[in-house]
């Protein structure tokens, strides 16, 4: 058994930090967050280029032959820079839709009642018929609501479980947000004085940065774990961890920052937004605690 | 990132389970929980049972992986526990065997590995648990003996060990980590009285260790005089890593059993609780993940990583959530002792303070792993 990751793993890992630390940093960050709904055309494209998209496409068809465990990783890293744009939508589309592999193409996806990026997107997956847009909670991911079910001579169909994929997608995602929320609250522990030391001396501040980063090692665990097995229980539990750690992490990263956690300039509010947007999409918690229980019954 | 075993790995299991299988159904009654030295036989005899087998040192020897085996395959057997051979087995003889002197090893180390003798720890007392460099019992030299006068408490096993792991501070002028010795006591040597201590279970699981003047040779004391705290360390680190295996895969299957007896007793007809037992097997789920990922790390630096105190954290809580949820299963009857679960519950309480608490787990975990400074 060697639970670790490989030297190519880490390699793929630092390499998309290296890219996503060049093309997405602090400052494009607040400039993204300024201009709602805008998605930066070439930084896709570029995505595309380095396989974000084909990761898991086979070579013979153009794709980077890679599996979930890979996968998992550079949505971690995604996830970390609170890369806007319906990255899981074009991944999972990587197949089926010309251009989405290569990052010419912008696949939304209609997930339950919502769908990100809409109207900045080239191709939709899902009926989204009839979608409205709605005032969103995250600056960084436009929404547009759909309408439920309707009886009548052609009823919209009720959706399924959600794809399994893009749920282990979602909490790698989860995952990379509440590793960063635990970075962000530490740097700032560290930095900030009151009553004559840094913050992060009080225990009270400490023991908020300690839980943070066990949620968020658990969730490592349970995310890679399932990225290896693909076992659906493994997969619901992971979700589980993450929406969690990315939650709560953020949540408790805002408290560390105190009022400057609140203000707008602070990045702190995105990335809580964001796991919230996140916890919404691919299937609900209740869902996958129901799931979980029924499996102990075997 | 791979969490299929090799073959190698794999044909330890199927040996394992086999020598299990047939080993097993001959062993002796289990021995009433306080009838001490009817323990004490069966922990050793089981020991023994081990040494005979070849898998005696599995502690010791083996990698970390075949460690997680050997335990996830001994606790899904129903295989007895480690037992009274506990600190002999996981403390005592690890730091014997990394510190101690060749005289030493041959004398300690066997006899240990055999099932023959039973070491206690002598390490917290009355006035230092967390902050266990205040330990205050006292060591002065007399010729080639130190004549030691203290107390300990939470010592396990104290009533049947031979031997005590014991910290004695030996120079109380030095800066307190640096005034501290380890000594192995021979638990019959005058003027060591030992006194159960009742814990909240019922049960005497735990005693009070009273030192009046007891004389214990230099040639016992492994390490330097006052390195001892350095001695321990190596020491502590054993019970990371590994240490929660067979707990782990017991949980899951305590959590497997509380779903069934919840599906016939109603209890399951309430989403609130089903969607509660949903939510602790992705509990126990991660918790064997990182359990897996740990021992790959251990396997992969040739230490245990820091992730033990994490793991410690979120299992130590995970722990009392389990039983907590049996608790809500079992209605009224949680109240009755003689229902199964019901001392567990009371025993989980021990799982967030024994072996430091998730208090001090956070402040290492702060200060060892994020990097935020010392201070309170």
């Amino acid at each position: 058994m060697r639970f670790r990751l490989t030297g190519d793993q880490e390699a793929l890992r630092a390499g998309m930090r290296e890219l996503l630390g060049r093309r997405f940093d602090g400052a494009a960050l607040r400039a993204a967050a300024g201009a709602p709904g805008r998605l930066d055309r070439g930084l896709w494209r570029e995505l595309g280029a380095a396989g974000f998209f084909a990761l898991r496409l086979p070579e013979a068809d153009g794709g980077v032959g890679l599996g979930l465990p890979e996968a998992v990783l550079v949505f971690e890293e995604a996830g970390r820079a609170l890369l806007p744009g319906p990255l899981a939508a074009t991944h999972l589309a990587a197949a089926d839709v010309p251009g989405a592999a290569t990052g010419e193409t912008v696949v939304a996806r209609v997930d339950g009642g919502l769908v990100e990026w809409l109207a900045e997107a080239d191709e939709v997956t899902g009926d989204a018929s009839g979608a409205v847009p709605v005032r969103s909670v995250d600056p960084l991911t436009p929404l547009h609501r759909v309408p439920g079910p309707v009886p009548g001579p052609a009823p919209r169909p009720v959706p399924g479980p959600a794809d399994p994929v893009a749920v282990l997608l979602t909490a790698a995602e989860q995952l990379g947000t509440a590793t960063r929320a635990c970075e962000l609250a530490v740097q700032h522990a560290r930095t900030r004085v009151q009553f004559g030391q840094p913050i992060g001396a009080f225990q009270a501040v400490k023991h908020l940065c300690a839980e943070m980063l066990v949620r968020a090692e658990t969730a490592r665990a349970a995310v890679y774990a399932a990225a290896v097995t693909s076992a659906p229980a493994d997969i619901a539990a992971a979700r589980l961890l993450a929406d969690e750690a990315a939650v709560r992490g953020t949540r408790d990263c805002l408290q560390v920052h105190g009022g400057m956690g609140f203000t707008w300039e602070s990045e702190v509010h995105l990335h809580l937004k964001r796991a919230w947007v996140r916890a919404q999409r691919a299937g609900s918690n209740a869902e996958g605690e129901e799931m979980l229980a029924a499996e102990l019954l075997g | 990132m791979d969490l299929s075993y090799t073959p190698e790995e794999e044909e330890f299991r199927a040996r394992l389970r086999e020598w299990l299988a047939k080993v097993l159904p001959g062993l002796p009654p289990k021995p009433d929980p306080e009838d001490w030295p009817g323990r004490r036989a069966y922990d050793l005899g089981w020991q023994r049972t081990l040494y005979d087998a070849g898998y005696a040192d599995v502690h010791w020897g083996a990698s970390p992986t075949t460690r997680l085996i050997f335990l996830e395959e001994t606790e899904k057997a129903g295989a007895p526990y480690v037992g009274a051979n506990f600190v002999g087995l996981l403390h005592a003889g690890p730091t014997i065997a990394t510190e101690g002197t060749e005289e030493q090893r041959a004398r300690w180390l066997a006899p240990i590995l055999r099932g023959d003798e039973v070491w206690c720890q002598g390490f917290s007392e009355p006035d230092a648990g967390s902050d266990l460099a205040a330990l205050r019992t006292r060591a002065w030299r007399d010729g080639d003996h130190y004549v030691v006068s203290g107390s300990k408490i939470w010592t396990s096993h104290a009533e049947v060990a031979d031997w005590c792991e014991l910290l004695v501070r030996t120079d109380p002028a030095a800066p307190r980590h640096r005034g501290i010795t380890w000594l192995a006591m021979p638990m019959d040597a005058p003027g060591v009285t030992v006194r159960p201590l009742r814990t909240l279970a019922g049960s005497a699981e735990f005693a009070e260790v009273f030192l009046d003047e007891v004389r214990v040779p230099v040639a016992n004391r492994v390490g330097a005089e006052n390195d001892g705290w350095r001695v321990t360390m190596v020491t502590l680190s054993f019970e990371r890593g590994t240490a929660f295996v067979g707990e782990v895969v017991a949980c899951r299957r305590v959590l497997g059993d509380l779903a069934r007896v919840a599906h016939r007793n109603g209890a399951w007809d309430d989403p609130e609780l089903r969607r509660r037992l949903g939510r602790l097997n992705a509990e126990f789920r991660a918790l064997w993940r990182l359990t897996q990922w740990n021992v790959s790390e251990a396997e992969g630096r040739g230490v245990p990583g820091v992730g033990g105190s994490v793991f410690k954290l979120r299992y130590s809580h995970a722990r009392q959530e389990l039983y907590d949820a049996a608790a809500a299963v079992l209605g009224p009857d949680a109240l009755d002792l003689d229902r199964p679960w019901v001392l567990d519950r009371l025993s989980s309480l021990s799982y967030t303070i024994a072996a430091g608490t998730s208090q001090i787990q956070r402040n290492i975990v702060a200060e060892r792993i994020l990097g935020l400074p010392k201070g309170r």
